[in-house]
């Protein structure tokens, strides 16, 4: 028995490390790959060049474009999402009976579990013609359509992780606030939420990276155009798309391959800005009490 | 218990070593083909028809563009790229530098359609037209004889071999495409685009065209099968099998296999034409 403990209790630190080796491992491939591409291209003039042709002659790798366009889909999408997550997250953890969270809360885990080329698909056939008409556009594919096709994949994503969130906080904080008289409402918005805070944030942080880097499905709606999207109406091609879309015919180790690489930079380094930002949050409204 | 486990934990290590080795047995042949998805139908039809007839011949096939199935010949994982274009000359050289020497064999021709949205009533485009249309200067339909209509511009992503071909064939080399262009990632999706949009104008291989979407002419001249083979369809193509060195044993059946009857029936019914 003693045994078998000390042998659980050596592996499992192996196990927990093998995350960290994996990311060490991604991060190092990505920025050797990418960064030899700065010798020949300044990384300024990569960030803020207006044009993306890498397949012209001879290429010219301008990123603004599409950094542009993931701003506008990632942040629009949260503009749905988080006000869409975060209330579904408190109707199911305070508010919903019995019968309506078992019901509700798996549909919104499961709407988590569709493979992102569904979603596509749904945006290309459904939402695209919607969109088109409904907007009296020439067609249907362009930055609202992926937003809206974000939002609901960041949707359960946000929901679920809020509600763990709110539904953790101790029972007893809001005991004392119904004891000095506090109604059911004042009771989630003055005590349970802001006590859930760090937790929720957790959850838009997780959401915006499901939707900074959802691929396959931006490939697919967002039209994929190359022109700086001056409208949410306009097509546009977000970073992972065009990671996606060109890395096929690369040729490995050309000036094109290392570009796309340096545009994984840009998403991993909007990633990791965001998450400070998040932590910011979390640590500013960690409830200290109890 | 110890030993117990041991012994399996042996066993099964033993096991997987020799299934390992079953390379010796001649009766397993295994091909893989990776590359152009425009050849894809082709090798994918083949290939079915031709595992049914050699029971211990096993083709696994890959469409992911023309590059990549080069790039899988050059790195040796693969037995046959198949490729929308010809080899480039850079391409050559990496592969030369890596031991492969890369053979071509024609398998098929296949001719771009320029596709419409069916409501329009546009028939030709001449290639001025087509490249003052994809290089953004004409953006209304009624510039060029059809209704007063945005021209909705479909392109391909820049990895397809279609979107090479077109630039080559259709509108010169090195021009640059309006920025504005939706790009889409398959011949199958830029036919759905164009098809449930009005204002849309895209290009596809001639086997997706169908009644969904209106092929028009190009300089005057229909796409289709006669006019292509015939040399007088501007925008048609050959579409290639590459080999490392002219193919040996099991390839070059399997290759004999599509050049032979069969083979370009094949190619004709997935809507390419047949070269042999």
């Amino acid at each position: 028995m003693k045994k078998k403990r000390a042998i659980i209790e050596y592996f499992l630190p192996v196990f927990a490390y093998i995350a960290l080796i994996a990311l060490l491992g991604i991060i190092i491939t990505i920025f050797t790959e990418a960064l030899p591409l700065f010798k020949t291209i300044p990384f300024l003039e990569f960030l803020t060049g207006r044009e993306w042709r890498p397949t012209y002659n001879p290429p010219i790798f301008g990123a603004f474009p599409l950094i542009v366009a993931s701003l506008f889909v990632t942040i629009f999408s949260m503009i749905i999402a988080v006000p869409i997550g975060v209330a579904t997250s408190i109707y199911l953890s305070k508010l919903s009976g019995g019968f309506i969270r078992e019901f509700l809360k798996p549909i919104v885990e499961l709407l988590s579990s569709i493979p992102s080329v569904v979603y596509g698909f749904f945006g290309v056939v459904f939402l695209s013609p919607l969109i088109k008409d409904l907007f009296n556009l020439p067609f249907g594919l362009n930055g609202f359509n992926a937003s809206i096709i974000l939002a609901f994949m960041a949707i359960p994503t946000i929901t679920s992780i809020a509600e763990d969130a709110i539904s953790s906080v101790p029972v007893d904080l809001e005991q004392a606030s119904y004891g000095l008289g506090a109604s059911r409402l004042e009771t989630i918005f003055h005590i349970v939420i802001p006590a859930a805070l760090p937790g929720i944030f957790t959850a838009i942080s997780l959401g915006f990276g499901r939707a900074i880097g959802e691929t396959m499905a931006v490939l697919m709606v967002a039209g994929g155009a190359i022109a700086i999207p001056t409208s949410l109406f306009d097509p546009m091609r977000p970073l992972p798309a065009a990671i996606a879309a060109e890395m096929a015919e690369a040729p490995v180790g050309g000036l094109h391959y290392r570009a796309l690489f340096s545009l994984a930079i840009l998403l991993l380094v909007f990633i990791l800005f965001f998450n400070l930002i998040a932590e910011y949050f979390r640590n500013k409204f960690t409830f200290k009490g109890s | 218990m110890k030993k117990v486990l041991m012994i399996l934990a042996v066993s099964l290590i033993a096991v997987f070593i020799l299934t390992g080795c079953t390379r010796e047995q001649p009766e397993n042949i295994e091909i893989t083909m990776n590359g152009s998805t425009t050849v894809f139908p082709i090798a994918q039809r083949a290939a079915e028809v031709y595992m049914d007839a050699h029971l211990n011949v096993t083709i696994s096939v890959e469409g992911t563009g023309s590059g990549n199935g080069i790039a899988a010949l050059i790195d040796k994982t693969t037995d046959i790229a198949n490729s929308s274009r010809e080899i480039k000359a850079e391409e050559v050289d990496k592969a030369k530098a890596n031991g492969v020497n890369p053979y071509e064999t024609p398998i098929a021709l296949d001719a771009l359609s320029i596709v419409i949205h069916p409501s329009n009533p546009v028939n030709n485009l001449t290639q001025d037209q087509v490249k003052k249309i994809y290089t953004g200067e004409i953006t209304n339909w009624k510039d060029v004889g059809g209704p007063d209509l945005y021209i909705v511009v479909v392109s391909r992503d820049s990895s397809s071999g279609t979107y090479e071909a077109f630039i080559e064939l259709a509108l010169g080399k090195d021009t640059k495409i309006t920025d504005k262009a939706l790009s889409q990632a398959s011949n199958q999706v830029v036919k759905n685009t164009v098809a449930t949009t009005e204002g849309a104008i895209g290009y596809i291989g001639l086997g997706y065209v169908d009644e969904s979407v209106k092929a028009i002419s190009f300089e005057g001249v229909t796409p289709n099968k006669e006019n292509a083979l015939n040399k007088t369809y501007p925008l048609s193509r050959y579409l290639y099998m590459y080999t490392n060195g002219e193919p040996t044993g099991a390839v070059k059946e399997f290759i004999d296999f599509v050049l032979g009857e069969e083979g370009q029936i094949i190619a004709e019914e997935v809507g390419f034409i047949r070269i042999k």
